[in-house]
């Protein structure tokens, strides 16, 4: 599967390892009458005359909001408010790389209404309300990441120190989880930093690091992160935080430190023209007008977002607030939020390496091939630190591959993410050569080289001539089963499938492939590389297409079909992209190269017989022999044109298509049908993966759909799919379409058996 | 009462190296006197005044080692055109090393190498640096544009290269303030670890004031015999450093800080000043000394250099380097007479004093069993040190063994030891060894 990019919206849903998570295990009970008990969550210390409160949730990695948090909050500021002796108070956490990573999701989860959740909103609004209206100042000492309802809290307080960590980044992630933020974070926000930045914010959900959270107004002071002195670093930054925090809160009640701010001329200019209602209705309905493009209207919290911004800034706070906490009820009780919390909890899972800790840790990794997928894998794992050995054959390639290593490091350069000198540090890591010296030393080894069995058993004899016999062998192929690769192996129990998408620095997912014969800690070492580069990880059994290609090719096949039945590239994009695929089938194949779709069709095709029907692979063929293979060769289905964003539908690819023109059935012929036909496809695909073995479980199935192919996230994947959909209802359509069409429609007996049995869900 | 003398350093089958002679042109503050100068005047000065105080034979230098940090393009190997202008032999070798502030440290141990081995006899060794004057350069793009003009051909090749001009190619690039790994300053880097050490602003602000007072009383009376008149063509003769000034820690708390604002420690009263100066010393076998008829002042033992993290621990250097040179001269801390640090920040300086006498940073970032402890303060830099005589970059190294030297003359002692870091997060240390009286 060579390619498939841009998946806008869900390139966003990314790396939110720290937010706010109870695991089942670490959710212990503490029913006990907690009057009685010392504090656990949260605890204070009276320092002179201000009152330093610690938060530490004892039975997880980070601190979130739940309940018995928010509880042991609420007693403190009252001991505080109601001590004399106290005149102002900071808030710290005592975990090195999190202040606040938001609001428990599982106390949102287990509320049965609308109510519920918009009751709990509210109470959050009280009493971060309360906290803003504090006569005793409020310094949010802020290190590690501060997300969601930990950024509701922080503004809410008075002033904000943070320090300069990477790992302290301020964000309200809520909208990728389907939610909106519900504890005055929308009302807070475009007061604080205006309408742009809010909007920015809160909508894409993007994490914002301290110095640009300080250009943005969002923080008021940065501290400096400390080396080692006498304690570990970590810890005496807290602590120097901490006396940095107590020396402003003594500022401010002192009044040496002003809190009003004096504001720039631009922001004065950008306050005057925002005073005009005019303006801001413009605003609304430019931002209302951007999230349906890219939404389709498929995602409802965006929208929830503008209307609580709004009914703040146009009606009043009383007004901002009863729409933020009622939306907030309403869109916790929503599939798409549930959908979304789903992949996160699934995406989560997927970065833990359940095959246990290898032997032997991946420090030197050889990669054989250097086009665009070899020099992808170099680029993630030199970024981490593995020493790896990129080969090619020629010089030229070679040269082609460290050059897009290179860009690739020189572009986060530029973008300021690192500096020039980390980025030659890093490379430094990276050897390029055209023969097998140095291979002695290296742990393991991926081919990156053309996909034929030939060539792939041509390398594997001759790595495993030159490496010890403890080096694992991965094949990145995408489609070729790992047994028969393996077959030529004298040591099939090192041998794997690792399946990267393309692009690789982008796309985070890894399928691995095992066969029968594959070793536990072969697999546990492949799945610790993926994880160290930065990889979510699904793993599967071995066959044909594995998982994700089997997945797509009965898709793509369709969707040929929907070609040659006279539907047109942009139509076939709309269709898919409106159904919530981040990219459009006829681009997607563009992406994945019509030369590769048609070998994969035919491979497939071979291998499964006519299930895999659907369009004519003929036509495919004709036009690779056209030179049509997509984007890489200028022409596809569709024109591209270098430095052309638009791209015009190819015109010859209609003589194409009229040559294997076929009539549709306007009784399958709807758009609603077009859609489900492709879809049905991909679905009934993905739940026979799963009754046949190739999947270990739903999860994977719904994070290797969404992440590895653009399945729509706010479906959650194939099998949440099938639970929220129903698959009765699923089984209907596809009986309808069979009828038309014949096998390729045929229902899976896994999801008869759910269609039979409504209380069956892949989902619990 | 003197202590009875401890065992010495010399070794079995290792020529002894000493220190005959080590002299220094007075420390200015950048943009003084000196201002119309160029480096390898000041160098001259040294050089010169370095012969002038020993009587040595030209001829009998066998060669010439000379630090320098920010260089002079015109002058790229300043040893040379110094050793050329002060009157040396022009058939005695000369090369220039750099290694930030530790360069003439690095000079005198190459000297010390040569001698060793038996390669020289008589090495002359010193470091200049001038930062009255830095070599600003064009940008990269006008540079581009200059040389591809100076390949240019054709008047029509020359008029399009210089069409290409803009603005943006006539902002100048100064030389970087800033660690190049890093890109974080010097001063933000002390100040960060003064905060990890504990160190207050009220710490710092009284050792900054210790170094100026001991300075000054060192200065009225005479002790810094090491400084030569320097006459500076058009003016004056200087014979005196001008920066040192005893100020009121009432006057010093005022100042805002340098570096992190609004609440770092580093100020300008805290930190050593840019300077201009050069030094320069004589460094023989110890035979050819006596056998010359001179009397050595004290014997070079042994060094070591150390390099560490250079964010979080750039200036950490003497921490790291003491115990070692210790350890390989088989003597412990209270075996020391005379303690000379470079002092870059009060806050480095007692940052690295509060590492040394930390187990934990012993055990959990220098790897060692237990701490090696803090030089006392009455034998700590009792003259006065880099915040309040002055930094030139690469002339201090010979300023401060030279100062060991007379101090342990001075006070009797019999072990000297030198440390100071060095941007690049390096750092050095060096045991001297007063010579029998």
């Amino acid at each position: 599967m060579a390619g498939v990019r841009g998946l806008g919206l869900l390139s966003r849903l990314t790396v939110r390892q720290r937010y706010s998570l109870f695991t089942d295990a670490s959710r212990r009970n503490f029913s006990v009458t907690s009057s009685l008990m010392a504090r656990t969550h949260v605890n204070y210390e009276i320092k002179g005359d201000v009152a330093v409160i610690r938060i530490n949730d004892p039975t997880s990695k980070v601190n979130t909001l739940s309940v018995h948090m928010q509880k042991e909050m609420t007693e403190i500021m009252d001991e505080i408010w109601a001590n004399n002796a106290i005149t102002s108070a900071v808030l710290i956490s005592s975990k090195p790389g999190c202040f606040i990573a938001g609001a428990d999701i599982n106390m949102i989860q287990a509320c049965k209404s609308t109510e519920e959740v918009t009751n709990l909103s509210q109470e959050g609004q009280k009493m971060f309300e309360k906290i803003e209206k504090s006569p005793k100042p409020v310094i949010a000492a802020i290190n590690g990441s501060c997300l969601g309802g930990g950024l509701e809290l922080a503004i809410a307080c008075q002033y904000r120190v943070a320090t300069k960590n990477k790992k302290t980044v301020l964000g309200t992630p809520e909208v990728l989880l389907g939610l909106l933020p519900g504890a005055g974070g929308t009302q807070r926000l475009p007061k604080m930093i205006g309408l742009p930045g809010a909007f920015d914010m809160m909508l894409t959900g993007r994490n914002i690091r301290s110095d640009k959270a300080k250009k943005m107004g969002l923080v008021h002071q940065l501290v400096d992160t400390l080396g080692p002195g006498l304690k570990s670093p970590e810890e005496r930054t807290i602590e120097y935080l901490e006396e940095i925090a107590v020396d402003c809160a003594r500022g401010i009640v002192n009044k040496k430190i002003p809190l009003a701010k004096e504001k720039s001329m631009m922001q004065k200019i950008q306050d005057y023209i925002m005073s005009y209602p005019f303006v801001r209705n413009q605003i609304y309905s430019t931002v209302q007008k951007k999230v349906m493009k890219q939404t389709k209207g498929l995602y409802p919290a965006p929208l929830k977002i503008i209307e609580c911004v709004k009914a703040g800034m146009e009606q009043g706070l009383d007004a901002g607030y009863l729409a933020e906490s009622q939306n907030f009820g309403k869109l916790a009780m929503t599939s798409e939020s549930r959908a979304l919390i789903g992949l996160y909890h699934g995406q989560v899972a997927c970065k833990k390496n359940r095959f246990g800790v290898p032997k032997k840790d991946v420090k030197t990794l050889a990669i054989l091939g250097a086009g665009l997928m070899g020099a992808g894998i170099a680029q993630v794992s030199v970024d981490k630190g593995i020493n790896t050995i990129l080969k090619d054959t020629t010089l030229e390639g070679l040269n082609r591959g460290q050059q897009q290593v290179y860009k690739g490091l020189n572009d986060k350069t530029k973008k300021k993410s690192i500096t020039s000198f980390e980025r030659d540090s890093t490379l430094s890591s990276l050897t390029g050569q055209l023969d097998y010296s140095g291979f002695q030393k290296a742990d393991m080894v991926i081919e990156a080289v053309f996909e034929d069995i030939a060539i792939k058993h041509k390398v594997l004899r001759e790595v495993e001539a030159v490496t010890s016999p403890e080096c694992i062998f991965a094949s990145n192929t995408s489609a070729l089963p790992i047994k028969d690769i393996a077959a030529a192996s004298t040591r099939p129990e090192k041998v794997v499938g690792m399946h990267y998408f393309s692009p690789v620095d982008k796309m985070q997912l890894l399928e691995i492939i095992t066969t029968d014969k594959t070793s536990k800690d072969t697999t546990a070492s492949a799945v610790a590389v993926g994880l160290k580069q930065g990889k979510i990880i699904i793993v599967v059994g071995d066959g044909p297409g594995f998982y994700t290609t089997r997945c797509l090719a009965p898709m793509l096949a369709e969707a040929v079909r929907v070609l040659q039945e006279g539907v047109d590239p942009k139509k076939l994009d709309s269709l898919t992209t409106g159904f919530g695929f981040p990219v459009g089938a006829a681009t997607l194949a563009d992406e994945v190269g019509i030369d590769v779709a048609a070998h994969v069709a035919e491979d497939l095709g071979k291998a499964f017989g006519s299930r895999f029907g659907g369009g004519d692979p003929e036509l495919l063929k004709t036009m690779v022999e056209k030179g049509f293979k997509g984007r890489k060769s200028g022409k596809g289905c569709y024109l591209y044109q270098p430095g052309l964003k638009h791209k015009d539908v190819n015109p010859e690819l209609e003589e194409i298509l009229e040559l294997y023109k076929m009539t549709p059935n306007p009784a399958v012929s709807s758009d609603s049908d077009v859609q489900y036909r492709l879809v049905s496809r991909f679905v009934n695909e993905a739940v026979l993966c799963l009754q046949e073995g190739i999947l270990a479980n739903p999860v994977e199935g719904d994070i290797g759909a969404v992440f590895g192919l653009g399945f729509p996230p706010c479906l959650g994947g194939p099998f949440r799919f099938v639970d929220t959909f129903g698959a009765d209802k699923l089984v209907e359509k596809m009986r309808r379409f069979e009828e038309v069409y014949g096998n390729q429609f045929t229902p899976c007996s896994l999801l008869l058996d759910h269609a039979k049995d409504p209380s069956k869900k892949f989902h619990k | 009462a003197l202590k009875p003398l401890g065992k010495t350093l010399s070794k079995p089958g290792v020529r002894n190296v000493v220190l005959v002679e080590g002299v220094r042109t007075p420390f200015l503050q950048a943009g003084t006197t000196y201002a119309d100068l160029m480096a390898h005047d000041l160098a001259r000065g040294a050089l010169q005044g370095l012969l002038n105080r020993t009587a040595f034979p030209k001829e009998a230098v066998d060669y010439i080692v000379y630090g320098t940090v920010i260089q002079e393009v015109k002058t790229s190997n300043v040893a040379r055109e110094a050793a050329l202008g002060a009157g040396f032999s022009d058939k005695t070798p000369a090369h220039t090393v750099t290694m930030a502030c530790i360069s003439s440290n690095q000079a005198m141990t190459t000297a010390v190498g040569l001698v060793a081995s038996g390669q020289c006899d008589a090495v002359v060794a010193g470091g200049v640096e001038f930062m009255s004057d830095v070599p600003i350069r064009h940008s990269r793009k006008m540079r581009k544009m200059m040389l591809s003009l100076n390949r240019a051909r054709t008047l029509g090749a020359r008029l399009s290269l210089l069409g290409s001009l803009r603005l943006s190619h006539l902002v100048p690039e100064l030389p970087a303030v800033s660690e190049f790994s890093t890109a974080e300053m010097m001063g933000h880097s002390a100040d960060r670890l003064a905060a990890a050490f504990g160190i207050s602003r009220l710490d710092q602000d009284e050792f900054a004031l210790r170094s100026h007072v001991l300075a000054k009383k060192a200065q009225d009376e005479g002790l810094l015999t090491d400084i030569v008149d320097f006459k500076v063509p058009g003016k004056d003769i200087v014979s005196k450093d001008n920066g040192i000034r005893p100020s009121t820690m009432e006057q010093m708390s005022k100042l805002k800080p340098a570096f992190i604002k609004p609440h770092g420690t580093v100020t300008a009263a805290n930190s050593s000043y840019l300077t201009d100066g050069a030094s320069a010393v004589l460094i023989m076998s110890e035979e050819k000394a006596l056998a010359m008829g001179y009397k050595p002042k004290a014997y070079l033992r042994d060094f070591v250099y150390v390099s560490q993290d250079p964010k979080d621990q750039l200036l950490l250097g003497p921490t790291y380097a003491i115990p070692k040179v210790l350890e390989r001269s088989g003597l412990t801390l209270a075996d020391i007479d005379a303690f000379e640090f470079h002092e870059a920040f009060a806050g480095q300086v007692l940052a690295n004093l509060t590492a040394m006498e930390s187990d934990w940073f012993a055990q959990n970032c220098m790897g060692r069993k237990a701490k090696v402890g803090a030089p006392p303060m009455e034998k700590f830099n009792l003259w006065g040190g880099s915040l309040s005589l002055g930094h030139p970059f690469a002339a201090t190294g010979c300023r401060l063994v030279t100062m060991v030297a007379h101090r342990l003359k001075k006070e009797g002692g019999q072990y000297g030891l030198v440390a100071a870091c060095a941007a690049g997060g390096q750092g050095h240390a060096m045991l001297v060894e007063a010579c029998p009286q």
